[in-house]
């Protein structure tokens, strides 16, 4: 990952998208300070909070970042049976989330397990805080991760591949859960997925990660509707999607995701990219605002790329 | 050649002859010996239906549902409990030995994961080759030459025949993988999820060799995914699976345009779209809960559970025969349409 900035409001729903290896979860990490070794945050800031009064998560010392976690921000990740105590109550764990820190006291502590577990909309929630984690199904897993990082309140919700692990039609249940509670509650979220139709889903904003930079950041519906970077414009057509209604061949981008260990020169997606120029061989692009609110990192950009080559506008 | 294709067995599928017909087949799996015993897992639980000569039928359902199952029986990887499985009007199930031996020559499978279905000491020469070998078709130098030619088909370069697979990306292990199953000139591939274990950008490079692959070779596919919009693009007709049974078949388009059965009315309905403005008025029909476990499954339809429409008693006691809604279009339920 390599000098990526971008900022979340309140309240917002952001999506980060990308390839395995494209950075995501290591940007998601960071904002917990959580990347492990021998990763380290080389440089930069890490701001959280109202303009004036932020802290840096980067400056912060242990007792600090201890607070911050689950406190300010909760992370959900893709296989919660990892992430849960296989020999303590569902219960039981969502209580000492919020018994690590201390805005409730043990008492309303106690009381809050079961409410949280129906405002995930699990069923039962008394009987099912007293059962340990393996007798949930996964989607239940996956709520009750959500209950346990939602308990301390945060302002922002990190969710990393939450659905990813899940069966469709559970997974449209776990995006509805995510979207009313960031309705209702108001809590940020940062969904960190490869599936571009469940940002389409759930995401007000989205940035697209390739080797470890962010190529594109917009609104859902620039991104979706006028992708500038020539990644996100392949990517998008190199899906199937369930509304086509003609046969048409996926446009497929040729080679490999680059090693990050030794990145080519210049733009990094220049030896997969069909509309690549001179330039892109040898000078990185910056992240350049193309509209307001989009911004690419792309010498080229998609409206010139197709003006000059019309043709490939109708391919799919 | 694609779209031909397609408009063609778009208008006379029914003269379309059957290359593989499956009969009631039924595939349980006993667990639990000593005091838990006697309970089995019925993965698959009579199921019926057809492949027709060069289609591509999909088969989708959610984890658990069977389908991975179906598809090693039909290939002939697990034995069926029970049930026929005609491959050109020969039963697999009563073919032994040496019969049965030939007979997979023509029928391959394709795995999900690229990674755990290649040996990672042989070299991918040997990989691909071996069923030459085996079949006693070609050794030595006519060996290397019909490999190189399969490499050169599935995309790989042949420069690359000794090297091993962890040399290799995860599309390009798939490539490997569809190599060795189209060495012995198949006519029926059964490819298990064989996309859904690759990054995205990669998705589309092997969806597209399928599909190049089937016009070349005239290649019949039961193709089984989760991914519904994969489905979708790839095939002629899809069947639809719950819980060890198969509750809808038709035609791609009218299985999409217009599902009968309400589980597949609410899986389409799940899956999101790459369009905000198409996804802000889209609205999933939310099932409750999940799968149930195919050791106890539900009385009557497997459905009823988790169905908005189930109605008592008969949907909780009467299981719905799969059958012909008009026009090919085959649904099991009591209540087809209405949701």
């Amino acid at each position: 990952m390599d000098g990526v900035s971008f900022h979340v409001d309140r309240g917002e729903t952001v999506g980060i998208v990308g390839e395995s290896g494209s950075g995501k979860s290591v940007t998601a990490m960071s904002i917990l300070r959580l990347v492990a070794e021998p990763g380290r945050i080389a440089g930069g800031r890490i701001l959280f909070g109202d303009e004036g009064k932020q802290k840096d998560v980067v400056q912060m010392t242990d007792d600090e970042i201890r607070e911050f976690r689950g406190n300010d921000v909760a992370m959900i990740f893709q296989d919660p049976m990892t992430s849960m105590n296989p020999v303590l109550k569902v219960g039981f764990q969502i209580k000492e989330a919020m018994a690590a820190h201390e805005r409730f006291t043990p008492k309303q502590a106690q009381d809050r397990v079961v409410p949280m577990l129906k405002r995930v909309r699990i069923p039962a929630p008394e009987e099912r805080a007293k059962n340990y984690p393996h007798q949930f199904s996964g989607g239940m897993r996956q709520r009750a991760m959500i209950a346990m990082g939602l308990s301390n309140e945060p302002q922002l919700l990190i969710a990393d591949e939450p659905t990813t692990a899940l069966d469709v039609t559970v997974q449209a249940q776990i995006i509805e859960l995510l979207r009313d509670l960031n309705r209702d509650l108001g809590t940020a979220v940062i969904l960190i997925t490869h599936n571009l139709a469940v940002v389409a889903s759930l995401c007000t904003r989205v940035i697209v990660m390739y080797a470890g930079r962010i190529v594109e950041e917009g609104s859902t519906r620039q991104i979706f509707k006028s992708p500038q970077h020539p990644y996100t414009w392949s990517l998008l057509r190199s899906i199937p999607r369930l509304d086509e209604h003609q046969h048409e061949k996926l446009l497929t981008i040729s080679g490999l995701p680059p090693d990050l260990t030794n990145p080519p020169p210049g733009c990094k997606f220049h030896p997969r990219c069909r509309f690549r120029v001179d330039r892109c061989l040898e000078e990185e692009p910056p992240l350049g605002e193309v509209d307001p609110g989009q911004k690419a990192r792309c010498w080229v950009l998609m409206r010139n790329a197709l003006a000059a080559q019309p043709q490939q506008a109708g391919q799919p | 050649m694609t779209t031909e294709q397609r408009v063609v067995s778009d208008v006379d599928t029914s003269k379309q002859v059957a290359l593989v017909r499956i009969e009631e087949v039924v595939k349980h799996f006993p667990i639990g010996a000593g005091l838990l015993g006697g309970q089995v897992v019925k993965a698959v639980d009579g199921v019926s239906f057809e492949v027709r000569g060069g289609e591509t039928l999909g088969l989708v359902g959610e984890s658990g549902c069977g389908k991975s199952t179906l598809g090693r029986v039909i290939a002939q990887l697990h034995p069926a409990t029970s049930g026929h499985i005609y491959f050109k009007d020969i039963d697999l199930v009563t073919l032994k030995g040496e019969k049965l031996r030939r007979m997979r020559q023509q029928l391959q499978m394709i795995f999900q994961d690229p990674y755990a279905s290649l040996n990672p000491r042989m070299t991918v020469g040997d990989i691909i080759g071996e069923p030459l070998t085996n079949f006693h078709i070609a050794r030595g130098k006519a060996r290397e030459k019909r490999v190189n030619e399969v490499m050169r088909i599935c995309g790989l370069n042949p420069g690359f025949i000794s090297r091993y697979p962890h040399e290799f990306s995860g599309g390009q292990r798939q490539r490997i993988g569809i190599a060795r199953a189209l060495i012995l000139n198949p006519t029926f591939i059964v490819a298990d999820e064989p996309i859904s274990a690759l990054d995205v950008s990669i998705q589309a490079q092997i969806v597209n060799l399928l599909e190049d692959l089937q016009d070349e070779f005239k290649l019949t596919y039961l193709f089984i995914a989760h991914d519904l919009s994969v489905v979708r693009h790839l095939s002629d007709r899809v069947a639809v699976m719950y819980l060890g049974k198969i509750v809808e078949v038709a035609d791609s388009k009218q299985i999409y345009d217009n599902p009968l059965h309400p589980y597949t009315k609410a899986l389409l309905s799940s899956i999101p779209i790459p369009d905000p403005d198409l996804e802000a008025e889209r609205e999933p029909i939310l099932l409750k809960g999940e799968i149930p476990s195919p050791v106890n499954p539900p009385t009557g339809c497997r459905f009823h559970t988790r169905c908005p429409i189930a109605q008592f008693p008969i949907c909780s006691e009467q299981e719905p025969p799969l059958e012909d809604k008009g026009s090919g279009h085959q649904a099991a339920c009591h209540f087809p349409g209405q949701l």
